[in-house]
C-alpha cells in the first residue's frame, strides 16, 4: 500500500505528478512537492536513523532545517552526501537515501546496546578518557573514531561545480516569511535594491501552514498577492532555496544557493550550489522562530513530532501522521493543530501542563470532541520503533512534583510543543547582544550593533497584526534610512484563530528526581544529551555554560542545538535556580547550517586552486622531457633526464657539463625591479648591507638585504643602467616579498626619497650560459664585444643576442665563465632554440634547478631560505666582507651589535666534509657534541644543503654550526635516522676553485 | 571583513588589503647613537590597545599604497583612513 498516510484532499502537493524514490533499499512513491520527510510519513515510515550515542531509533521530529534526527545519506557514488535532513530534500525522480549510523540495517541495529550500556558513555565520556590513564586513549580511540560521525564521505572526487557571487544591495533580507515579505515590499516600493533570501522552495514561511485572515479574507489569497506584487519589482531580488549562513563585520553576509541539488539530472550548464558573498548598507533579519521541544522520557521515539511540524505536514503536503495523536503542550496556539488533526480524521487528545485554559478553547475542544488533560504531564512513552504508548501524570507545579495515579494512552503520534525561540543565529553572529524575556521564556534581540532591523517572531513579536504593519513599516524606515522616498503606510488587519499566548510558555521540565533515574529526557536529540547529563556536568563542576556545551557536547551536532540550546539553559537555570539571565547562553558561529565545502572552494579548485607560473621557454621545457619543480608559483625545471637517467644520474651528466664545457639554465624565473630616480642609489644604500655610490654604469653588484633585527631576507645582484637607473635582481621566491619592502620604506619611511620601484619579472626572459665555453660560444650570437678587458666579471653590456635587444649580465651562480642573456620576454624561447642551436658543438647542456644547487654549493654560495632561515646575520654567514663598515646607517646595521647578535656561540656558516667520503648527509641532519643511544644530544647545529659532488668525486654539505668559524677542521658527528652515526670534518664553505678564478676568466 | 575606505581608491573590501600593524612608530634618525634598550623598543614594543588603535595597511591588489587606519579594536569600527605622512589623528574622548 503507498501513500497510506496522504489525507484525501488537501496539501499543496501534486498529486498527478507521482515521483520514484528509494529509501534504505526500498522503492516508494511520493509526489511532486513532496520533501523526503513527508514522502516517508506519507508511506508509514517513522524509522529514519539511529542516534549519534545510544543509536536509539529516530524519526522525525521537525519539518524544516533544525531537525536534528531525520538526517539521512543522500545520494551515491561521488555525490553521496552524509547528514542531510530528510525535511530538507525536495523529492526528485529517483532519489536515493539511506539510513545513518546503523549496522547492518535502521531496523537491527548492533550499535543500539549502547542504549543498554548507557551507564559507561556518561556525560564528558570523552573527556574522561583523555584524563586517565593516559595509556588507555590509544584503546578508546578505536572504537570512538569508529563509532563517531554519523554519514559516509564520498570517496570519489566531487564532479559538481561549484559557483560564487558576489553581491552588492542597499538591504539584504533573510527570510521569506510574512515579517520578510512585508518588510521587502515596504523597501521594494521605496525604489531601493533589495535581495531577499529565503531557505525555502517557496516564499510565505509560517503562514503556508496556517489559516488566518486579512483584512477579514482568506490570507492565503492576499499572500499570493504579496508575492506577486514582489516578483515584480524589478528592484527586487528573490533568492529560494537560499540559506544566510554567516553574517560578519560590516554587514557582510555568506548565503548558500541550492542551485541544482533538486534536480533528476545534474546540469552542464548550472552549478550545482552557488555561494553569495552579500554586502548590503542594510541587513533586514527576519528569519523566525524554531518550536521548542518538551523535555519527557523517552521524548525521542518515532513519531514524537513538533506540533508545528505536525501541522506542516498535514497542511502543506496533506499527510496525516497519526490517527490516535496526543498533543503535548504548554501554550493555548498549538491547539490549533489539535484542531486541525481533527478536521483531517484524526482522534485527538490533549495534555496541557497548564490548570486555566482559555474559554474559547476549551468549547471548541468541547465541541471538536477534544478530551483535554489539564495540569498533566506525559511522563514516560513506549514503543520501540514508533510511539505505541504514553503514561500521564499530574503535575503540581509549584512543587514541581507529580502526583497521583498514573494513566496510560495509547496513541501513534504525540505532538508537542514547548513555546517559540527566535531564530538568532544570524542576530548573534552580528554580535547582536539577547536578553531572556520572561513572558515568553526565551532569548530575544536585545542591542543591535550592525546597521542592521531585526523583524516578526525573529525578533520575539509573535501577534500577526503586530507583524503586519511593524515589518512594513521596517521596510519603508530602511529605505528611508538610506535616503529612498517614503511610500504610503498601509494598515492591515490580520487574524489567526488562536493568537500567540506569550504567558504560560516556559520551559517544560520535570522534577530533579525523576530525570536522572533510568529514563532518558532527551535536551540534545542529535547529540543524545539527556537532562541527566546536563545535571552531572554541573556536579561535576562544569557550571558555565561554555563548559556545560564542551563537557555534555549539548547544542554541538551539525543542528548546532536549533531545537535543544533554550531547553539545556532552563535546565541548568533550574538546577542553580538561578534566572536563565545570569545563566547566559553559548556563543553562535557560522555557518547557520552545514554548508559544502565545494562551495566555499567555488572555481579555486583544481588548475584554478593556485595560479601557475611559467616562463616563455616552459615548452620548450616540456617538450625536452624535464621534470619540474615547484617554486613559489613557479614552475622550473628540476632536471633534463635523458635515456632512463635517475635523478643522480641526470645532475651528475649536467654538472660535469658546467664545469667541462657549456651549460644553460632558464633563470627567467628571478625577481626582477626596475628602479628609478635621482635618489636611486642613496635608496640602495639603506636596503643593501653593502656600497652602492661609487658603483659605476654598466657594473654590476652583489648585494645582501637584512630586516631591521639584522637578519638576512634577500639576495641578489644589481646593476647600474644608467644615471639614476638600476635592475634589481631577488631571489625566485622573494621577489614580491622585497618588491613590498622596499615599497614600504618609499612610502612610509623615506617619503622625500625620488624612487619608483617596478616588477619586470615577467618582461624579460633570462637564460644563464655557464661553462668554460660561454665565451666562445656567445661571441658568434652577439654584437657585443665579449674579451675579457671589454667585458670583464661582474659587468653589464647591452647589444644584439641571435638579432634580438638583450642586457647581458657577467655574473656567476656556478663559479664558471657565465653570462646572462636578458632579452624580451616573447623572444625567449626563440632565443632559447638559436642557443640550443648553436651550441650543440659545444655540447650545450640544459640543467635544473638541482645542477644549480650543487654547483652554487661546491662554491658555497648561500641560498637565503635554504642555507639561512630568517635568524642569521650576515655575520654568521661569512658575509662580512659585503657589510659596510663606513655606511653611517642601513636596515639592519644597528641590530648587528645588539647583545644576541653578537654571541660568540651562535651558529655559523661552515662546510662539513664526511670522513668516509661516501654518506650524502640528509639536509637537516643534527650535528651533535657527542652521540649518545638515544636523545637527547647536545646539539651543536645543522646540515643546511648536501649534496653528492659530481665534480669533486665525493659528497660536500653545508652546516649551521655553534661557534663554527674556530672549529676549522674539527671532528663532529652527525647521528642519522637509521642509527648510523657519521663522522665528518668542518672546513669553509669553498670546495671547488677557492681563489675564484674560473669566473674571472 | 571591514570595507576599508583607501585614501587614494575609495572603499573596497577588506580582502584587497593587508594589516601591517601599529603606525606611527618613526624609524630613529640616527641608529648608530641610540641605546640597545631604545632600538629594542623601536623593534619589538607595540601597543596593544582596548579601544582606538592606529595601524598602517597597504592595499595591495589595487593602488598598492600605504595608508593609516584608525581603528577601534572592540567594535571593529573604522574610525578613519589617511595618508601617510598625515598627523595622527586625535582620539575623541566620546
Amino acid at each position: 500500500m503507498s501513500n497510506q498516510n496522504r489525507t484525501i484532499y488537501g496539501g499543496k502537493v501534486n498529486r498527478e505528478k507521482p515521483i520514484n524514490f528509494v529509501f534504505n533499499g526500498k522503492s516508494y512513491i511520493g509526489y511532486q512537492g513532496d520533501t523526503l520527510a513527508s514522502a516517508l510519513l506519507a508511506n508509514d515510515v517513522h524509522l529514519i536513523g539511529r542516534s549519534f550515542k545510544y543509536h536509539r531509533a529516530r524519526g522525525i521530529l521537525t519539518a524544516g532545517s533544525e531537525e536534528p534526527n531525520a538526517i539521512v545519506q543522500l545520494g551515491l557514488g561521488a555525490r553521496t552526501e552524509p547528514n542531510i535532513r530528510a525535511t530538507e530534500v525536495e523529492l526528485y525522480e529517483g532519489l536515493e537515501a539511506s539510513s545513518q549510523n546503523c549496522w547492518p540495517s535502521v531496523n537491527f541495529d548492533i550499535g543500539a546496546m549502547n542504549n543498554f550500556l548507557s551507564r559507561i558513555f556518561p556525560a564528558g565520556f570523552y573527556y574522561k578518557t583523555f584524563k586517565w590513564p593516559p595509556s588507555m586513549w590509544l584503546f578508546y580511540e578505536h572504537f570512538i573514531r569508529k563509532a563517531a560521525g554519523l554519514g559516509q564521505s564520498p570517496t570519489a572526487k566531487n564532479p559538481d561545480r561549484y559557483e560564487q557571487k558576489f553581491y552588492y544591495t542597499d538591504i539584504t533580507i533573510v527570510g521569506g516569511g510574512i515579517s520578510g515579505l512585508l518588510a521587502a515590499l515596504g523597501a521594494g516600493r521605496s525604489g531601493c535594491k533589495v535581495l531577499l533570501i529565503d531557505e525555502n522552495p517557496e516564499l510565505g514561511g509560517y503562514l503556508l501552514d496556517y489559516n488566518f485572515s486579512i483584512n477579514e479574507k482568506d490570507g492565503k489569497k492576499w499572500l499570493k498577492k504579496i508575492i506577486d506584487e514582489l516578483d515584480g519589482l524589478a528592484n527586487v531580488i528573490i533568492l529560494k532555496r537560499t540559506t544566510a549562513m554567516g553574517y560578519y563585520d560590516y554587514n557582510y553576509l555568506t548565503a548558500l544557493e541550492k542551485v541544482t541539488n533538486h534536480h533528476v539530472e545534474f546540469s552542464n550548464t548550472l552549478p550545482r550550489e552557488r555561494y553569495w558573498r552579500i554586502r548590503s548598507k542594510k541587513v533586514i533579519l527576519a528569519q523566525g522562530a524554531f518550536e521548542r521541544p518538551l523535555v519527557f522520557a523517552d521524548n525521542d521515539r518515532p513519531g514524537i513530532m513538533m506540533a508545528s511540524a505536525g501541522q506542516k505536514y498535514l497542511s502543506r503536503y496533506g499527510v496525516l501522521p497519526g490517527k490516535s495523536v496526543v498533543l503535548f503542550t504548554n501554550n493555548d496556539h498549538a491547539y490549533l493543530t489539535a484542531f486541525e488533526f481533527v478536521e483531517k480524521g484524526a482522534k485527538v487528545t490533549v495534555v496541557d501542563t497548564r490548570d486555566l485554559l482559555n474559554a474559547r478553547i476549551s468549547e471548541k475542544c468541547k465541541s471538536l470532541n477534544i478530551t483535554v488533560y489539564k495540569s498533566y504531564s506525559v511522563i514516560k512513552t513506549y514503543g520501540y520503533k514508533k510511539v505505541n504508548r504514553i503514561e500521564i501524570q499530574q503535575v503540581d507545579k509549584n512543587q514541581n512534583q507529580l502526583k497521583g495515579e498514573v494513566e496510560n494512552i495509547h496513541t501513534d503520534c504525540v505532538l508537542m510543543s514547548g513555546g517559540w525561540n527566535p531564530a538568532v543565529q544570524l542576530f548573534s553572529q552580528s554580535r547582536g547582544k539577547l536578553k531572556y524575556d520572561l513572558k515568553i521564556n526565551t532569548f530575544v534581540p536585545d542591542k543591535i550593533i550592525e546597521n542592521q532591523k531585526i523583524i516578526g517572531s525573529n525578533n520575539g513579536q509573535f501577534n500577526l497584526q503586530e507583524n503586519l504593519n511593524e515589518s512594513f513599516d521596517a521596510g519603508i524606515a530602511a529605505a528611508n534610512e538610506l535616503n529612498f522616498n517614503s511610500v504610503e503606510k498601509v494598515n492591515w488587519t490580520g487574524k489567526e484563530e488562536i493568537e500567540f499566548t506569550h504567558s504560560d510558555v516556559e520551559p517544560y521540565m520535570l522534577g530533579k528526581k525523576k530525570v536522572t533515574k533510568g529514563s532518558k529526557h532527551f535536551i540534545d536529540f542529535q547529540n543524545d544529551v539527556t537532562a541527566a547529563d546536563i545535571f552531572l556536568a554541573q556536579r561535576e563542576g562544569y557550571i558555565s555554560v561554555e563548559h556545560t556545551k564542551r563537557y555534555t557536547t549539548t547544542g554541538m551536532g551539525t543542528d548546532q542545538g536549533k531545537t535543544s540550546n533554550v531547553n539545556a539553559l532552563a535546565l541548568m537555570s533550574h538546577i542553580h535556580n538561578k534566572p536563565v539571565d545570569e545563566i547566559g547562553h553559548t556563543t553562535f558561529r557560522p555557518p547557520y547550517a552545514p554548508q559544502t565545502i565545494g562551495a566555499i572552494a567555488g572555481r579555486s579548485v583544481d588548475k584554478l586552486f593556485d595560479p601557475e607560473r611559467k616562463t616563455s621557454m616552459h615548452e620548450w621545457h616540456v617538450e625536452n622531457k624535464a621534470v619540474f619543480e615547484d617554486v613559489g608559483q613557479w614552475k622550473r625545471p628540476y632536471y633534463f633526464p635523458q635515456n632512463k637517467e635517475d635523478i643522480h644520474q641526470a645532475v651528475k651528466r649536467e654538472c660535469l657539463a658546467v664545469r667541462n664545457s657549456l651549460g644553460i639554465l632558464d633563470a627567467s624565473t628571478l625577481g626582477k625591479i626596475d628602479l628609478q630616480g635621482p635618489d636611486a642609489a642613496k635608496f640602495l644604500n639603506m636596503i643593501y648591507t653593502n656600497a652602492w655610490s661609487k658603483l659605476e654604469i654598466g657594473s654590476c653588484r652583489y648585494g645582501l638585504m637584512c630586516n631591521e633585527h639584522g637578519m638576512i631576507f634577500d639576495d641578489g645582484v644589481t646593476s647600474k643602467l644608467g644615471e639614476n637607473h638600476y635592475h634589481m635582481t631577488t631571489t625566485t621566491g622573494g621577489a614580491a616579498r622585497v618588491m613590498s619592502w622596499l615599497e614600504e620604506f618609499l612610502q612610509t619611511e623615506w617619503l622625500d626619497m625620488k624612487v619608483f620601484c617596478t616588477s619586470v619579472t615577467e618582461q624579460w626572459a633570462v637564460l644563464s650560459i655557464s661553462g668554460p665555453n660561454s665565451r666562445e660560444f656567445l661571441k658568434d650570437l652577439t654584437n657585443i664585444d665579449l674579451s675579457k678587458e671589454s667585458f670583464p666579471f661582474m659587468k653589464f653590456r647591452e647589444g644584439e643576442v641571435c638579432g634580438v635587444k638583450a642586457r647581458v649580465f657577467r655574473i656567476s651562480f656556478t663559479g664558471e665563465l657565465s653570462y646572462e642573456v636578458n632579452v624580451p620576454a616573447r623572444y625567449g624561447r626563440y632565443v632559447w632554440e638559436k642557443f640550443m642551436e648553436h651550441g650543440k658543438k659545444y655540447n650545450i647542456t640544459p640543467y635544473g634547478t638541482e645542477t644549480m644547487h650543487v654547483l652554487r654549493a661546491e662554491k658555497g654560495f648561500i641560498i637565503v631560505g635554504q642555507d639561512t632561515d630568517g635568524s642569521v646575520t650576515p655575520n654568521d654567514m661569512n658575509l662580512d666582507w659585503i657589510v659596510s663598515k663606513k655606511k653611517e646607517d642601513f636596515l639592519g646595521k644597528r641590530s648587528f651589535t645588539r647583545s644576541d647578535t653578537v654571541r660568540h656561540d651562535r651558529k655559523k656558516f661552515v662546510g662539513l666534509l664526511v670522513n668516509d667520503k661516501k654518506t650524502v648527509l640528509p639536509e637537516g641532519s643534527h650535528i651533535v657534541e657527542k652521540a649518545l643511544k638515544q636523545p637527547p644530544m647536545k646539539m651543536l647545529g645543522h646540515v643546511t644543503s648536501s649534496y653528492y659532488s659530481p665534480t669533486l668525486g665525493y659528497p660536500i654539505a653545508l652546516a649551521m654550526l655553534k661557534d663554527g668559524f674556530s672549529k676549522m677542521g674539527e671532528q663532529v658527528v652527525v647521528p642519522l635516522m637509521n642509527g648510523k652515526i657519521i663522522e665528518a670534518t668542518v672546513t669553509d664553505t669553498i670546495f671547488y676553485d677557492k681563489e675564484g678564478k674560473r669566473n674571472n676568466e | 571583513m571591514f570595507i576599508i575606505n583607501c585614501p587614494y581608491c575609495g572603499e573596497r573590501d577588506q580582502t584587497e588589503f593587508t594589516c601591517h600593524g601599529e603606525a606611527h612608530i618613526a624609524r630613529p634618525d640616527n641608529p648608530s647613537e641610540i641605546s640597545d634598550e631604545e632600538w629594542g623598543r623601536y623593534l619589538f614594543f607595540r601597543e596593544n590597545p582596548k579601544g582606538t588603535h592606529f595601524e598602517r595597511w597597504t592595499h595591495d591588489h589595487g593602488c598598492r599604497r600605504w595608508f593609516n587606519v584608525m581603528r577601534d579594536t572592540v567594535t571593529d569600527q573604522i574610525i578613519k583612513t589617511y595618508k601617510m605622512g598625515e598627523a595622527k589623528p586625535e582620539i575623541s574622548n566620546e
